[in-house]
C-alpha cells in the first residue's frame, strides 16, 4: 500500500515536472517579445506604424522605414519556395517511390549532406560561382524568353534578388526533400498496393495512394522550409546586393530583414538607430510567425477533419 | 457444377523472396463463377499464391517467380502481358480494409473508375452506386456518399474495398483473408456477398478459417510450406480428403 501511495507520488511529480518543461517553450516565446519590444519602443515610438509602411532607411536623417527589407525577405523566400518545391518533392519521389536500386541510399545521404553545409560556405559559393553564373546566363536566358513580364527586365546581375532567393533555394532543398522522403515512405504500403491491384500505373498509384495522406506531411516540409529561408542570414547578405529598394525586377539587388540586422547592428551608434534594428528584428520574428500560421491555417483547411499521418 | 471451365491455369508455378522458395511446382485450376478456397497455416505460401495471380508478387523487392499462369488461356506472367492490365481483369481484396483515407466513400469507390478514362459525371455517379449496391454497402451509405471512407466501421471499410475493387468490372475477384479482421456479423455479411458476387465473377479467396472455405468454396486447394497438397471439391477436402496432412490440418490436429 506505501508502495503504491509512493508511486503515486512519483506521477504527480512526474506530472508537474514535465508540464514545467513544456511551459517553457511558450514562457520562452513569450520573454522573447517582450524583451525585444521593450529594446524597440524607441524606434516604434520615434516612427510610428510608418516604420512598417515606409521605403526611406537613412539613418543619419534617423529616418527608419522598414518595408524594403520585409519586401526583399517576403520575396526572396518565394522565389526560394518556387525553385526548391518542386526540386525536392520531385527527389524526394524518386527515393521514395520511383527508385530501386541501392544507389539512392547514398543519394539521400549526399542530399541530407547539404543541411549540414556552414551558410558561409553558401555564400562564398554564391558570390564567386553562382552570381557570375547567373548573371552570364540564367538571367539574359530569361529575360529573352520572358523578358515582357517586369520581374525579368532590368540588367543582369550576380547581386540580385534573384540570387538571393536561388541561393536560399538551395539552402532549403534537403530539408524539403529529406522530410517529403520520410513522410512518403510513411505511407502505408498496403495502401499502395490497393492502388496497384484496382490496375494503377506507378504514377497513378503515386497520386491515388500517397499524395493524399501525405499531403499534411508535405506541408509541413515545406513550412520548415520556409521557415529557415525567412531567417537565413549569411549566404543572402553575401549575394543579394543589400540595397534596400523595392524594385519590380527580381534581377535587381534587394535586402532582407536579417541581412540588414546582421550588417548594421555593429556600426549604429545612436541609440534609436540601435533600437530600430531591435525592431526590425521584432518585424523579422512576426513576419515568420504570420507565414507559419498562415501556413497551418491552410493545411487544416486543405486537409480538414479527414485521416491523415 | 457439372461444366466446368478454366479461369485461371497455374502450371509449374514456383516463387521466391530472394533465397527463400515460398511456392513449389504448384499445379491448379481455378474455375469459372465458382469460389476456390486456399487454406492452409501461415506462411505455408497461400499469399503469396493468390498475389501471383494479379502479379502483385513482383511489386515486392527482391520477389520473383517462374512456371506459367493462364487466364483464359494467356499466359500472364511472360514479358509482353502488361500487368496493368492484368489488374484490371483480376481484382484484389486485402486483409486488412484499404480504403483511400483522405477520400470520401463515393471517391473510393470512383479512384479505379476513373484510371480507365473519361466518364461524366453520370456515368461515374450510376457505376458508383451499382458497385456499392453488389458490395451490398449501397443501403448505408447512399446517404453519406461524401463522408470520408475511413469513418465507416471495419466491416463496412472491407465492403467499401470490395465495392471499390468490383468497380473496375473485374472477370476475377481474389480476398486475401478478407475477415481475418472483422467481428462475425461482418464476416457473415462478406460471405453472403461471395456468394451473390460468383454469379458475375471468379472468386479465390485466402482464409485461415476451415469452417469459412466450408461455407463458401466450391473447391479448397490445401497448401503447407510451399506445396500445394490437395486440391478439391470442398465437401471432399473436408469430409474425405486423400492426404493424410489435410486431414490432420482439417481435423484441427495443427495449425
Amino acid at each position: 500500500m506505501m508502495q503504491i501511495m509512493m508511486q503515486r507520488t512519483g506521477d504527480a511529480w512526474f506530472r508537474t515536472i514535465t508540464f514545467l518543461f513544456a511551459l517553457s517553450i511558450p514562457v520562452l516565446l513569450l520573454l522573447l517579445v517582450i524583451i525585444l519590444l521593450g529594446q524597440a519602443m524607441p524606434s516604434i515610438s520615434h516612427s510610428g506604424v510608418g516604420f512598417i509602411f515606409s521605403s526611406s532607411w537613412d539613418p543619419v536623417k534617423e529616418l527608419f522605414g522598414a518595408l524594403p527589407y520585409i519586401y526583399g525577405t517576403l520575396i526572396s523566400s518565394l522565389i526560394a519556395l518556387i525553385i526548391a518545391v518542386p526540386l525536392g518533392l520531385g527527389a524526394a519521389l524518386y527515393l521514395a517511390e520511383v527508385s530501386r536500386s541501392k544507389f539512392k541510399e547514398y543519394l539521400a545521404v549526399m542530399i541530407e549532406l547539404l543541411a549540414a553545409i556552414p551558410s558561409i560556405i553558401y555564400g562564398l559559393w554564391g558570390i564567386f560561382v553562382l552570381g557570375p553564373w547567373l548573371a552570364n546566363y540564367v538571367q539574359p536566358a530569361l529575360r529573352s524568353v520572358l523578358g515582357f513580364l517586369p520581374i525579368f527586365q532590368g540588367p543582369a546581375s550576380g547581386l540580385s534578388m534573384f540570387s538571393g532567393g536561388v541561393i536560399l533555394a538551395i539552402m532549403i532543398l534537403p530539408t524539403i526533400a529529406a522530410i517529403s522522403r520520410e513522410v512518403f515512405q510513411s505511407v502505408p504500403n498496403i495502401l499502395k498496393e490497393s492502388a496497384l491491384a484496382l490496375g494503377a500505373t506507378r504514377w497513378e498509384t503515386i497520386k491515388l495512394a500517397v499524395f493524399g495522406p501525405a499531403r499534411s506531411g508535405i506541408m509541413g516540409a515545406i513550412i520548415l522550409g520556409l521557415g529557415r529561408a525567412l531567417g537565413e542570414t549569411m549566404a543572402v547578405t553575401m549575394v543579394i546586393g543589400n540595397r534596400p529598394q523595392i524594385s519590380a525586377s527580381i534581377f535587381a539587388p534587394a535586402y532582407t530583414l536579417a541581412s540588414v540586422i546582421a550588417n548594421e547592428f555593429a556600426e549604429a551608434s545612436s541609440g534609436v538607430y540601435v533600437s530600430a534594428l531591435v525592431e526590425l528584428g521584432l518585424v523579422l520574428l512576426f513576419v515568420t510567425l504570420i507565414v507559419n500560421g498562415l501556413a497551418r491555417l491552410l493545411i487544416w483547411k486543405t486537409v480538414g477533419k479527414s485521416n491523415t499521418l | 457444377m457439372d461444366k466446368l471451365k478454366e479461369k485461371i491455369v497455374a502450371r509449374k508455378l514456383n516463387a521466391w523472396f530472394t533465397d527463400k522458395q515460398a511456392l513449389k511446382e504448384i499445379n491448379m485450376n481455378i474455375y469459372e463463377n465458382l469460389v476456390t478456397a486456399i487454406i492452409g497455416p501461415s506462411g505455408c505460401g497461400k499469399s503469396t499464391f493468390v498475389r501471383c495471380l494479379n502479379r502483385m508478387h513482383e511489386t515486392v523487392n527482391g520477389a520473383r517467380s517462374s512456371g506459367d499462369i493462364l487466364l483464359d488461356g494467356e499466359h500472364i506472367l511472360r514479358s509482353g502481358f502488361d500487368e496493368v492490365v492484368l489488374r484490371r481483369k483480376v481484382g484484389m481484396v486485402f486483409q486488412k480494409p484499404t480504403p483511400f483515407p483522405t477520400m470520401s466513400i463515393y471517391d473510393n469507390v470512383a479512384a479505379g473508375i476513373k484510371l480507365y478514362g473519361r466518364f461524366s459525371r453520370h456515368e461515374l455517379g450510376e457505376r458508383v452506386e451499382r458497385s456499392l449496391k453488389q458490395a451490398a454497402l449501397w443501403d448505408e451509405t447512399k446517404d453519406s456518399l461524401d463522408k470520408p471512407g475511413v469513418s465507416l466501421s471495419g466491416g463496412q471499410q472491407q465492403r467499401l474495398c470490395i465495392a471499390r475493387a468490383l468497380a473496375v468490372k473485374p472477370e476475377v475477384l481474389l480476398l486475401d483473408e478478407p475477415c481475418s479482421a472483422l467481428d462475425p456479423i461482418s464476416t457473415g455479411k462478406i460471405e453472403e456477398l461471395i456468394h451473390e458476387l460468383k454469379k458475375d465473377l471468379t472468386i479465390v479467396i485466402v482464409t485461415h478459417n476451415m469452417q469459412q472455405a466450408a461455407r463458401v468454396a466450391d473447391f479448397t486447394g490445401f497448401f503447407l510450406l510451399g506445396d500445394l497438397i490437395e486440391f478439391d471439391v470442398t465437401k471432399k477436402i473436408f469430409t474425405a480428403p486423400v492426404d493424410k496432412r489435410t486431414e490432420d490440418y482439417v481435423t484441427g490436429r495443427f495449425g
